[in-house]
Formats: C-alpha cells, sequence, structure tokens
C-alpha cells in the first residue's frame, strides 16, 4: 500500500479516446513494472496508445517496429563488423575503437537513455516464433553485456514498454507470463462516429447512418474470410464522397463494395447474395438490439 | 473463494500460473482495482489472462466464484471482501452479523438478488442479457448457421463487473469451438522446419572474416544459404458425401494451407470416402483429374507429412474389402484399408484431422483408421496439436488428443 500512489499515472489524452479499462491497464503496467501488451483486430489504434501515453506523461518515445527478419539482439546493439573491416582495409577509419562501430538498438537505447521513456515494440508477432523468449532476460533484468567491449548497460529508469501484436503467431507461454494484457475490442458505433469525424469531419449525417450500418452489418456476417476494419471504412467513406453518391443509392446497395471486400471469395459472396435479391439492412433495428442507438 | 478464481481458471484449462498469481497480488496490494468489482475484475484479467480466445473462460468462472457478492450487500461489504481477498486474515472484518447473512444466502438466493440489482441497472440500455438471435438473417444462404446469437451490449461505463463477466462477449474467440482463416494460420504456422539450404544469399560473418585474414586483409566475402522452412506437405481430402455439411471450416482449412507461404512444398489430392488406387487433383474428380496413390507413394520420399481430411465415416465394406469403393465406376481390388496402411508405413509422420466431433468418433471405421493414424478435431486448439504431431519432438501425446 506504500507506494500506491508512488507513480505517475496515465490519464489520456484529447487526441486519444480510450476507454477507462484500458487506461487501468497501462497504469497496472506502469506501476507493476511490466511489459503492457496490446493485441486486437487491425484498426483499433494500438500503436498510436504508446505515442499518447509517451504524450500523456510527457515522455520520450522510442518505437522499433518488427519486421520477419527482426533479430532480438537487433534491438540491443549491432556490432558493424563489415563496416569495420572495410575501414581496417581502407584506413578510413579509427578501427581500434571497437565502440564506433556498436550502434545501438531502440532497446538499447531505451536503457541508456538518461530519463525515463516509453517504447513501443511494434508488432511482435511478424518476428520469428522464439523472437519474444530471446527479450525475456533484458526485460526482466533490464540489463545486458556489449559482447564485443564487455560494457554492460544498465537502465536507469525502467522504460513503459509496450508491445503490440496483430496476432499472426501465438506469443511463448514464457514471454505472456511476464506482460499485463489487454485486448482492444473493435470501436461500437458511438465511437466509430467519433473515429469518422477525425477524418472526414463534414460528412452528412444521415449518410453516415447508413454507411455504418452497412459496415457493421458487413462485419456481422461470418462467411466473410476478411472483415472490413476502420481503415477500410474511412476509405470507402472517401470514395463514396468524391463519387458523390446519393444516400438513396447507399441505403438500397453497398457502391464500391470493393474499398471494404479485399477477397474475391467475399464479394463473389456478395454478389450473389445481391443477385438472389438479398435485403441490406437500412436502419439500426434491422441489425439486431446490440445495435439500439 | 478467492483461490476458486485461480484454480477456476486452471480448471477451465486456461494457463495460468503462480507468476501471474502474484502479480495480481501485488497490483491488488498496490490498490490498482480502484476498490471497485469492475476494476477487480478488469485487473484480473489484464494480470492473469493473456490471450483474448480465454477471456470467455475467465468470464464464465468469474461470474461462478463472484456471484452474489455484488447488489446483495453494496460496494462497501464487496470493499470488506476485496481486502479479505488481499490478506485473508482480516476476514473477521465482518461483522458477525454479516457473516452471518452471507452463510444464509443459498446460491439461489444470491442469484436471484443477483438479478434482480441487473434489471434494475440495465432498464436504462434494454433487456440487459437477453440473448438474441441473429440466425436466419444470415445474407448468403446460410441461414441458420450463424452461432447461436449475440449478447446486447450497453454502454461501457456504468456497468457492474457482474454484468460484464455473464455478457461473455468473447464467446467467438474461443479457440476450441470456432474456425477462421486467419485462427487457422496461426496454428499452421508451427508447420516448420528450418535447415540452411538452396542459394547462397546470406552473409557469412564469421567466416567472411576469417577468410578476409587468411587473404591478408583483403576483404573476401562469405556467403550461405539461408535458414528456411523444410516442411513438404501432402494434403488428402475427403470430398463429397458425409463431407458436405463441413464443407465451410474445411474449406477454410484449404484456403489458410493455399495461403501459406512458409512450407517448402504442398500438394493436396482429394478422395471420396477412402484413399484407393487414385486419389484426384481436383475436387470434382473427374477421370482426368485421377493420379494413382502408388506414384504419390513413389515421388513423394517419407520426409513429406502426410495432412488427411475426413470424418472418416463410411461403411465397414468400403474400407475393409476388395472392390469396396463406392463408386461403381471406379474399380479397385485392393481394399481401402492397405491403401491407408502403405500411406501410414511410407510417410515419417502422418494425422488424420476429422472436422466431426470427437464424440461420434466410435463408429467402426473410424476406430479402425485411428489405429493407423492419430487422430485430431479440427478446431484450432486441435490443428495445433496435429501439426506438434507433424513436426514436433517424438513421442509427444501422438494419438492421445482426444
Amino acid at each position: 500500500m506504500s507506494q500506491q500512489d508512488g507513480f505517475k499515472k496515465f490519464h489520456g489524452t484529447a487526441g486519444y479516446i480510450a476507454s477507462p479499462a484500458l487506461v487501468d491497464a497501462v497504469n497496472c503496467a506502469i506501476a507493476l513494472e511490466r511489459p503492457l501488451l496490446l493485441k486486437g483486430e487491425p484498426g483499433t489504434g494500438k500503436t498510436v496508445l504508446a505515442k499518447h501515453v509517451a504524450e500523456g506523461l510527457g515522455l520520450k518515445m522510442l518505437s522499433w517496429h518488427i519486421k520477419s527478419t527482426s533479430k532480438a539482439a537487433e534491438g540491443l546493439y549491432v556490432y558493424d563488423t563489415v563496416q569495420r573491416l572495410n575501414d581496417s582495409r581502407f584506413g578510413t577509419g579509427d578501427v581500434s575503437d571497437i565502440r564506433r562501430y556498436i550502434k545501438l538498438g531502440p532497446l538499447g537505447q531505451a536503457f541508456a537513455s538518461p530519463e525515463r521513456v516509453v517504447l513501443l515494440i511494434d508488432e511482435i508477432d511478424k518476428a520469428d516464433l522464439e523472437f519474444p523468449n530471446d527479450l525475456l532476460r533484458e526485460l526482466d533484468e533490464m540489463r545486458f553485456t556489449i559482447v564485443e567491449t564487455g560494457e554492460e548497460i544498465v537502465a536507469r529508469h525502467r522504460p513503459i514498454v509496450i508491445i503490440t501484436s496483430n496476432n499472426e503467431k501465438e506469443l511463448p507461454d514464457a514471454f505472456l507470463r511476464r506482460c499485463i494484457f489487454y485486448y482492444i475490442e473493435f470501436p461500437d458505433p458511438a465511437l466509430m462516429r467519433r473515429i469518422v469525424a477525425v477524418h472526414h469531419p463534414h460528412l452528412d449525417a444521415k449518410l453516415l447512418d447508413q454507411v455504418l450500418i452497412k459496415f457493421y452489418w458487413l462485419r456481422e456476417q461470418r462467411e466473410l474470410r476478411k472483415k472490413p476494419s476502420t481503415s477500410e471504412l474511412i476509405d470507402w467513406i472517401a470514395a463514396l464522397v468524391r463519387a458523390g453518391v446519393s444516400i438513396e443509392k447507399v441505403e438500397q446497395h453497398i457502391p464500391f463494395v470493393g474499398a471494404l471486400l479485399k477477397k474475391e471469395h467475399d464479394v463473389d459472396a456478395l454478389q450473389r447474395y445481391d443477385a438472389a435479391g438479398g435485403r441490406f439492412p437500412k436502419s439500426w433495428a434491422e441489425l439486431g438490439p446490440r445495435y439500439n442507438q | 473463494m478467492f483461490l476458486d478464481l485461480f484454480y477456476g481458471l486452471r480448471e477451465e484449462g486456461v494457463p495460468v500460473g503462480i507468476q501471474e498469481w502474484l502479480t495480481f497480488l501485488e497490483a491488488l496490494d498496490r490498490g490498482l482495482h480502484g476498490s471497485s468489482l469492475l476494476g477487480f475484475y478488469q485487473l484480473g484479467r489484464a494480470c492473469l489472462i493473456k490471450s483474448e480466445t480465454y477471456f470467455d473462460a475467465y468470464d464464465r468462472v468469474f461470474a461462478r466464484v463472484f456471484r452474489g457478492v455484488e447488489g446483495a450487500y453494496g460496494e462497501e461489504v464487496v470493499d470488506k471482501v476485496l481486502e479479505w481477498l488481499r490478506n485473508p486474515k482480516n476476514f473477521p472484518n465482518l461483522t458477525p452479523e454479516q457473516l452471518a447473512a452471507l452463510e444464509r444466502l443459498s446460491h439461489d438466493e444470491l442469484m436471484r438478488r443477483f438479478l434482480e440489482t441487473l434489471e434494475k441497472q440495465t432498464e436504462r440500455h434494454d433487456g440487459g442479457d437477453k440473448w438474441i438471435g441473429t440466425g436466419g438473417r444470415s445474407p448468403f444462404g446460410h441461414s441458420g448457421q450463424h452461432p447461436t446469437g449475440i449478447r446486447v451490449g450497453g454502454p461501457p461505463r456504468s456497468r457492474s463487473a457482474m454484468k460484464v463477466a455473464e455478457e461473455r462477449r468473447f464467446r467467438d474467440y474461443r479457440t476450441d469451438l470456432s474456425l477462421d482463416v486467419r485462427q487457422i494460420r496461426v496454428a499452421l504456422r508451427r508447420l516448420r522446419q528450418l535447415t540452411r539450404s538452396g542459394e547462397a544469399t546470406e552473409l557469412d560473418l564469421d567466416r567472411t572474416v576469417d577468410e578476409t585474414c587468411r587473404n591478408a586483409g583483403e576483404i573476401e566475402l562469405v556467403f550461405r544459404p539461408p535458414r528456411r522452412n523444410d516442411v513438404r506437405l501432402l494434403l488428402l481430402m475427403d470430398v463429397g458425401g458425409t463431407m458436405d455439411p463441413y464443407f465451410e471450416p474445411v474449406s477454410q482449412l484449404l484456403t489458410a494451407l493455399h495461403e501459406e507461404r512458409g512450407l517448402r512444398a504442398f500438394e493436396a489430392y482429394y478422395f471420396h470416402n477412402c484413399v484407393y488406387e487414385h486419389v484426384y487433383s481436383r475436387a470434382r474428380m473427374y477421370r482426368e483429374d485421377a493420379v494413382p496413390t502408388g506414384d504419390l507413394l513413389r515421388r513423394l520420399d517419407r520426409r513429406w507429412k502426410v495432412l488427411i481430411v475426413g470424418d472418416a465415416a463410411m461403411h465397414p465394406a468400403e474400407l475393409l474389402e476388395p472392390f469396396g469403393n463406392i463408386d461403381p465406376r471406379r474399380v479397385s481390388a485392393t481394399p481401402g484399408i492397405v491403401w491407408l496402411q502403405r500411406i501410414a508405413a511410407h510417410f515419417d509422420r502422418a494425422v488424420w484431422v476429422n472436422p466431426e466431433k470427437p464424440a461420434y468418433w466410435d463408429a467402426d471405421t473410424c476406430r479402425i483408421i485411428r489405429k493407423l493414424f492419430p487422430m485430431f478435431y479440427l478446431s484450432v486448439d486441435g490443428l495445433t496439436e496435429a501439426v506438434q504431431a507433424l513436426v514436433g519432438a517424438r513421442g509427444v501425446s501422438l494419438g492421445q488428443a482426444h
């Protein structure tokens, strides 16, 4: 109980709409000094959260975007042997100082930073299966040794680590045990309105209503191989607005469906439904009580 | 009561260990739950559960364990209980009357009171936790194939933890029930064995330094082949007849396999009910699509992994007797079982994935086939186990999936 208020709390920022539960999870991770693992469908604002946590707490942010070829060691430091070899061959640099060829990675920088930082490890599931396990010790102890120089880097302040995952791979259990976990749910229509308003501030309210009805209706369809996400909705609205499609048309049909559905199978299924005289909902009530507004 | 949550989760198969539990206790100790049951619910979920697929289990266990704590006594007692939870010795802080009241209440009574409270709270957003059906609304002609329904969700604020738990919004995320292409792909990701082979495109640093030194400082770059997946997969798929009801999960599996770029080689063939002299390169199974099964066995070496998808349900004669092929146009003197035995013997690893629920696996033919191939249920969990049996270390619970 002694440390109840011993840490800086995150309260959300003006530019990020975070649910109270998410704010609690962030604070829990900060208080317990554990990495926060965020999962959720694409377009639910996982990556942006780190930026706003940094902003809200007035800290610097470092990001480490993971690719399929990323190695855990790269996050700590990279020893540029080839450059050193090259320098020694052509005499272009001081080869004797090995530290010139050691470049700290994002995790290394976060440890070495004189002040506390927010470290975003983005899309950790893109990397190799064993990648998260290779980071366990470093994240636990917040220290590592540069083998080439024997220098030890110890974090002066434990960074706030935020990790995002798109669920492309399962993460190892040992890694999960150390994380605080939060799953960001897909935005509900009310939240979606606010999100759309950021991108299309002058959209006709009636049109937006129809657009959202169609969008959530599509997402309800089990047969879809790939559900449309927020970014696809934003693109779709842009297409509708540019083409000047009337509200009536959006009421009856789903024009430019290619902006929403990206799989041939899904487009076919919708066309078959349309050809068979299937109805598209025009009001929230038709989507069922979950969407009663 | 508190430990009931822990053991309840473990009983539900949620991987929660001492480490998570201690994290949770530490978080409670720091008052991170903000002394409300909802905060407690969310904190517990963040600390104990590490995958949305277990949220539903958490909701069920939470609702079971803490049913009646809320509403019946109000927040004050909830706080007291929470305090006790944090430190069991403080439990006597409840007044004797409260304690007695706690004991007097039967489970049904708790439930009733809880529901009453719930009703009062939820009037505003219509009906609260009544199930609503969506079957028949499905647009693609699969009416009735919708899941049983969705719960009515209210606005995120002003909801009680119990209601959140009872809503079970994460039902669809359970991996032991549902399947979608993405989840299948995740399960299939494990289907890999890394080896170095092929073209040398990756810089081998150690040998480069070594060679450069030998070369008196003249840089000598050495390359090696990158590590890549060495898994070759042969898919044999039962189509038509009794497999028709499983069209959807099976086609999702097929989509996922075709999207799986990591495999070194992948071939898919079809059969009807059982494998005989021929398998077919297309699901329509025309004569020109036929490929002699013997050819496959000659061409593909034992390193190929075999994944057979089928319900293993057929007339015993189709499996055991000569000329058992149900298709009269195709004569097969060798009984199907012999072909299956040849496949099982030829390849190092072969598994059978069955879209039918394990409860129905005791048909005669299914039992015989299970002796030849380890059988797994076509769910995300089942597929993960099947993949493990294909590439995992030897002796890992082969054939004991269900």
